[in-house]
This record gives structure tokens, sequence and C-alpha cells, in this order.
């Protein structure tokens, strides 16, 4: 992909992400910086591609202690994010008015 | 093997993105945020087995072990993990995907074409190296590892100036020719940097600094992804420097505090070095059958839970505290300061541990006009978001960091562990209060002696 297509994505992915987090409430902060932590472990699939392509033993390790390290950051953020979450359900009662301030 | 064509990689990875995206939006309400996060792993799960379908890979076996053998690392700790030690694993997570950010920058660098793809990859070098070494570094401080205070040495700002110079070097000499050993030089440098960038941050401060590794993180891998032609990674690298930034920013706010100001403020010395002594001055303390009966007798009780409790362990002791006044018809609320426990948010998380209904939970800006018309404040380990010197000592630590006004209360209970003051190392006068009464002891042991002595009355 070209340079200029690969920079309009990068400037339209910061809107994005300016866009969806600006409406998050405080209660949720402490989610949501574990909830973007685990999706920047998708560097998983770059640490991949190079183990792939490792061609002598030194660089096979190297990338993979990458993979790992990715790995540990991938499954680990989901599943702390996910436990923290699951605090949040059963409610003694149903969480009216939850939802407007939310999408406030 | 290669099973699928570009056009598909391509469509795969976007179905990828856009669960990323959904799941950073469903955080925006309790009711979809779980949903969303299963949306968000889902995406990354398709994203690796893609990965594996459209690339000429060796070394599979290999592979499919490291990852085997992260997981089973990682995924036992998150189960496991106590509520309140949830920042510090946080930065773990972080700093680790930081460093596999800088390795596989590193090893990309002989096959980098031209500077471009060079300077992409010094920066991803020296950020996720910066991100790594800063993360451990908070990890330490918030494991108490090592002192959680700012750490200030003479010649700090000289060696900061001369570490950035270094840096700056050490990336024009990658960027124009690409040898390995100014690449590893690079490195070192960013580990260096990123533990120069955390020491001078103390106490209060380490989450705000936590969320900004993060968005450093998701630099380096958008940069990455620029270097390996991935547009996945460019899109959820890009999606999290920028949520991360906005994060830190409302962080550093509900604090009062500016994120130069949490970075640089130790430099100008002084200002964020509190005291750890404790005063001698004199205080009312009481027993917890006193305590009992001032609650049990009051009107409205407003609780104001703080890290303390959460140390403690006594979020189930306080919601059975809650139950037992609300039977004898007292009005109870908790009052929820931004960054009660140790990260925005995270009081919220222990309390719905506790099953406390969420609409028994106020956010500060609603609760402090309440205080004026509350019987009994009861504050259980909280000292910095109560404390009256963020508005009236502009010399303070905390000063201009918007507090909870329990002060405005008829009475108030503190349930403190002893004198020594809080995270920030600052005296609360509050404490001296003549209308503030004291009782010492660990937060939970101390609960459950005022639940029995309530349902005693």
């Amino acid at each position: 992909m070209d340079g200029v297509a690969l920079l309009t994505i990068t400037v339209l992915a910061v809107f994005v992400g300016f866009e969806v987090v600006s409406k998050v409430t405080s209660t949720l902060h402490t989610p949501l910086m574990s909830g973007a932590n685990a999706i920047h472990g998708i560097i998983l699939i770059g640490a991949i591609i190079v183990a792939g392509q490792a061609e002598d033993t030194v660089t096979l390790v190297v990338a993979l202690v990458a993979v790992v390290l990715a790995t540990a950051n991938l499954v680990g953020g989901f599943v702390v994010t996910d436990r923290m979450l699951e605090m949040f359900r059963g409610r003694r009662k149903a969480p009216a008015g939850v939802g407007e301030e939310g999408e406030r | 093997m290669i099973l699928l064509d570009p056009t598909w990689t391509a469509v795969l990875y976007l179905i990828a993105a856009v669960c990323f995206i959904l799941a950073l939006k469903g955080l925006s309400s309790p009711k979809t945020a779980r949903r969303g996060n299963l949306i968000g792993a889902a995406g990354a799960l398709l994203a690796v087995v893609t990965v594996f379908l459209s690339s000429k890979l060796e070394n599979i076996p290999w592979i499919l072990a490291a990852i085997a053998v992260g997981s089973a690392i990682a995924a036992p700790v998150a189960r496991r993990v106590q509520m309140t030690q949830m920042p510090q694993l946080v930065a773990m997570f972080n700093g680790v995907g930081g460093g596999a950010a800088a390795l596989v920058a590193l090893l990309e660098l002989p096959h980098a074409g031209d500077a471009w793809v060079r300077l992409a990859i010094a920066f991803t070098l020296f950020i996720g190296a910066v991100s790594f070494a800063g993360s451990m570094v908070t990890f330490a401080k918030l494991q108490e590892l090592m002192t959680t205070r700012p750490i200030v040495f003479p010649g700090l700002a000289v060696l900061t100036v001369l570490v950035a110079t270094l840096a700056l070097a050490a990336g024009a000499v990658v960027v124009v020719a690409g040898p390995a050993w100014a690449a590893i030089a690079l490195a070192v440098i960013g580990l260096a940097s990123g533990i120069l960038l955390v020491l001078p941050v103390g106490g209060a401060d380490v989450p705000i600094v936590i969320s900004l590794l993060n968005a450093f993180t998701g630099l380096a891998v958008a940069a990455s992804g620029l270097v390996l032609g991935n547009v996945l990674l460019v899109v959820a690298g890009t999606l999290v420097g920028a949520s991360g930034t906005i994060l830190t920013r409302a962080m550093a706010a509900a604090m009062g505090r500016s994120v130069q100001g949490i970075l640089f403020g130790a430099f100008r010395g002084g200002s964020t070095a509190g005291s750890t002594v404790a005063s001698d001055r004199p205080v009312r303390s009481s027993s917890a059958a006193d305590i009992a009966v001032l609650l049990g007798y009051a009107q409205k009780v407003v609780l104001v839970p703080g890290y303390g409790l959460a140390v403690a362990q006594g979020q189930h002791t306080i919601a059975e505290l809650q139950a037992a006044l609300e039977e004898r018809g007292i009005e109870v609320s908790y009052a929820i300061h931004p960054v009660a426990g140790r990260m925005p948010g995270h009081m919220n998380v222990l309390l719905a541990e506790a099953d406390v209904p969420y609409e028994s939970l106020v956010e500060m800006d609603r609760a402090n006009p309440g205080f004026r018309t509350t019987d009994v404040a009861l504050v259980v380990g909280a000292n910095d978001v109560v404390n009256p010197a963020a508005k009236t000592t502009p010399g303070s630590p905390i000063h201009g960091m918007p507090i909870l006004e329990v002060g405005d209360a008829r009475q108030v209970v503190f349930l403190k562990r002893s004198m020594r003051p809080g995270f920030a190392g600052i005296e609360n006068e509050l404490l001296f209060d003549p209308k503030t009464t004291l009782l010492f002891g660990d937060a939970k042991a101390s609960l459950t002696e005022l639940l029995a002595a309530v349902k005693g009355l």
C-alpha cells in the first residue's frame, strides 16, 4: 500500500480514536485503559511475521521472545479487562439510567 | 502456506479493525462494555488466524509454541490477580507490548529499504523501549518494590537532556545508514529514557503515567505497522495512541494536574515531595461502639471509600454496613472521587465486585453539594481525595485537585490505619477538626466492628 493511503488511514484512525473515547464516563476509565492496552497487543501479528521470516537462530530467538511478550499483552489484556467488566454485572437492581449516562 | 489472497486478507484485517473500534466504543456504557471487550478479543483472534493463512511463514511450530507460552503465563495471572493489584498488572502488560514492538522493529531493520522506513523503525524502537522500561518502573512503584515517592537527584535534568541528545544522534544514524550497533544503542538509550521519565513521578500520579505509556505503546505499534505495511497494526496502534492521549488528559484533569506538571514537576524541586512523618498534634479518636451510635441515629450517611478500603479488601464489609444502615431507614450513598483507588474508576470496579448497586455510587460533582445536608461522612481509607489543602494551600502537591468536600458534613468519621500521611505524603487538616472522629485500625477490621455494633443497636 502506498504511503499516502497509509497516512490517510492513520489520520482517520486518530479521529475515530478521539471520537470513540471522548464519551467514556470516569466510571469506566480503568477498564478503558486496560482494554486499549489489550488492543496494542496486536503487535503479535508483527512478531509472528518477523518470526516466520527469520533465517538464523539469533533472529528466530529474538522474534520468539517478541511473540511471547506480545501474546502476554494481548491475552492478558483481554482477560483482565473481562474480569474487571464482570464486576459490573449482577446488580441487585437493573441498572436503570446507566445506559443514558454512558451515551451522553 | 498462503490460503488467502491479498484482497481477502485486507478484508479480514478490516473486520478485525472494526472489532477493535467496537471494543472501545462498547466501553462507553457498563451495559455494553463486556460484550465490546469480547468483540475486541474475537477481532484479535481473527487477525492472528489471518496472518497464518495469508503469509509465507517458516518456523510455525516454534511460533505456536511461543504463543502457547505467552498465553500460559498471562492468562492465569490475569485470572487470579486481586482487583487492587490491577494497576500494576496493566502496567506490566503494557510494558511487554512495548518491548515486543521494539524487538519487531529491531528485526525489521536489515530489511528496511529506504530512509522513511528506517525512520519508522527508529521511532518504534525508541518509543517501545521507553514504554517497556517506564512501565517496569511504574510496576515496581505500584507493587512497592521501590519507593512510590518521586526520585530526584542532582544532575537529573542534565542527564535527561544528555540522554535525549544521544537518542537523537543514534536515531539519526539509524535513519541514514541503519547499522545494527546504532539500533541497539538507540534501544538501550530508550530503556534509560523510560527509567528517567518515570523516576521523578510520585505516588498518585503513577497511574496517569501508565496511561501515557499505554498511548506510547500504541504509537510504537502504529509505527511498526508502517514498517511492515500492515494496515491493522496502523489502525489499532493509532486508536490506542489517540484514546490513550485523551484518557491521560482526562485523568490528569480529574486530579487538577497538567501532564507536563506530572512528568516534569519534580524537576522544579520541593513542591511534590511531602512528608512521611506522623504528626503529634492531638486528634479525637473513638471506639467502634460510639461511632456506631453516631451512624445508627443519623438520617443521611455518606460513605467515602478510598484506597485503604481496597487494600484491606473491605468492599464486601462496607456493602454489608450499607445494608445494615439502610435497614434502619437511613439514607446511605457512596461519594466516589474520580481517582479514588489507584486508577480513575478503580473504586467503582471494587464496589461493583461487592454488588453495591450502581445507583448508590455518586460521582464527585453530584456528591459535593449533598455533604451540607449529610449527618455523617464516613471516610474509609481515603486521605488525599478529601484533603482541604487541595483548595487552601497553594504550595501543596495536591493543590488544585478537586476534592470531596466532606468537611461540609455535620460530623466526619475517618477510619484510618495510623496518623501517617496518605499517598501524596501530606497532612490533612480535617483530621484535627473538632467535628472529626477517628477510628484507628485496618479498614476491614474497623468496618467489621462497626457492622457488629450497628447491628447490636
